[in-house]
């Protein structure tokens, strides 16, 4: 899939994640997206934001505007240098929280977008990529 | 040498940086008059001078140095508030470095060693006093964001009386920590002053609910109830209803409406109250 174009966006407070927020939903309006799909990709991408600067202790947000023959995607990577997730199924357990949270910030992302990967190891920070078609 | 620049050549050196401060400032700018730039200047100058008889340049300490100081941090908090730049700000003080060297110039002859040694001296002075000048200046600018923030904070969570024991709390903007707990501590005073017995919490200006907004509302929700109140949510466009869904954020149990206007006909009915026509 051709990359249209792509930046990064630094990811370090809670005013980063609001930053954050608003550069996904104007790329999810310049590709097209309908009100509902923009709002559930903003949602993942608040989620999982937060999840960088909480429990990554910070990263970087990689955007990627991509095509497809006619079609139109956005996809972005968190990528954090923090402490990684040891148990990866019990982090997408509905539910279950390793901070204060709901529970529900991981899977409900993953449930929000087309494509949802995570890749993670203890001490070896932690990238989650979600992609989303028109 | 600096020292003795500063004592005999003193007028000259204040004429000329005058001239080039009252040139560089435009004639459409109104922020700052003549005469005050010029009393800025004459005062920057005769302080330095007085700390240098003193001896407390180099040593940066002493009453002179810290009237010097002081003044900088004035003229620099000041600037930030009538909306000048930081390089403007800065500019005042390294404009002078082009008068300071010129008179040493001419005082020093052919001695270009001492002349050399003698620059870098006032250069790292002055640009000490330069960056003493940016950094008052950004706490300044600081101050004012910070204040308005605060300001903010305040005039964005206004509660509402919409009905005699229905209060309404419209919520604008990003919904973090710290903005729930004025959210709540404002709401829950003001269900005690009035003896609301329904509270309607309107999100049509939140423009994202993730979980964490959610979690936030349930407590605000679960804080209300515990006052022996009622809470009703308006605002749910039919996107965050969907994203809701998806997410798994379960607000069964919480009385929800699309709008507003909905939302008051449903306290109104729990009032047992109703709005009719007058009847002609």
């Amino acid at each position: 899939m051709p990359t249209v174009k792509s930046d990064t966006l630094s990811l370090r407070s809670e005013q980063d994640i609001v930053n954050v927020r608003q550069v996904v939903r104007k790329l999810a309006q310049e590709c097209g997206f309908s009100l509902v799909e923009q709002t559930k990709m903003v949602t993942a991408a608040s989620e999982l934001a937060r999840n960088t600067v909480t429990y990554g202790k910070g990263g970087d947000v990689l955007w990627e505007m991509l095509t497809e023959g006619l079609k139109k995607g956005l996809r972005l990577s968190f990528v954090d240098a923090g402490p990684g997730i040891p148990d990866l199924e019990l982090a997408l357990t509905d539910g279950w929280t390793s901070g204060g949270g709901m529970g529900l910030g991981l899977s409900g992302a993953k449930r929000l977008v087309n494509e949802f990967e995570i890749e993670t190891a203890p001490g070896k920070g932690t990238r989650v990529t979600i992609l989303r078609w028109k | 040498m600096f020292d003795s620049v500063l004592r005999d050549d003193y007028q000259n050196i204040l004429n000329e940086w005058l001239a080039e401060l009252q040139s560089a400032k435009s004639g459409s700018d109104h922020r700052l008059g003549v005469t005050e730039l010029r009393s800025q200047g004459e005062t920057f100058l005769s302080l330095l001078r007085d700390a240098s008889k003193k001896g407390q340049l180099a040593s940066g300490q002493g009453d002179s140095w810290l009237a010097l100081q002081e003044f900088l941090e004035r003229i620099s908090s000041s600037r930030a508030v009538q909306g000048f730049t930081s390089s403007e700000t800065a500019g005042f003080v390294f404009s002078l470095k082009k008068f300071l060297f010129a008179a040493m110039r001419r005082t020093s002859g052919a001695n270009a060693e001492a002349l050399a040694a003698e620059t870098w001296k006032v250069t790292e002075l002055l640009d000490k006093l330069g960056l003493l000048t940016v950094t008052t200046y950004q706490k300044a600018r600081e101050d004012v964001i910070r204040r308005q923030q605060e300001e903010l904070l305040e005039l964005s969570t206004p509660v509402v009386k919409l009905w005699d024991g229905v209060l309404a709390l419209p919520m604008i903007g990003t919904l973090d920590s710290a903005r729930t707990q004025v959210v709540m501590e404002a709401l829950l005073q003001r269900l005690v002053e009035t003896e609301s017995e329904i509270a309607i919490i309107d999100i049509t200006g939140v423009p994202t609910v993730d979980t964490l907004v959610a979690q936030h509302l349930l407590k605000t929700v679960t804080a209300i109830r515990l006052m022996g109140a009622d809470c009703i949510i308006s605002g749910i466009r039919p996107q965050i209803a969907q994203t809701i869904v998806h997410l798994g954020v379960d607000l069964q149990g919480v009385t929800t409406k699309a709008n507003l206007a909905d939302a008051l006909s449903l306290a109104l009915k729990r009032l047992g109250l109703t709005v009719g026509k007058v009847k002609q």
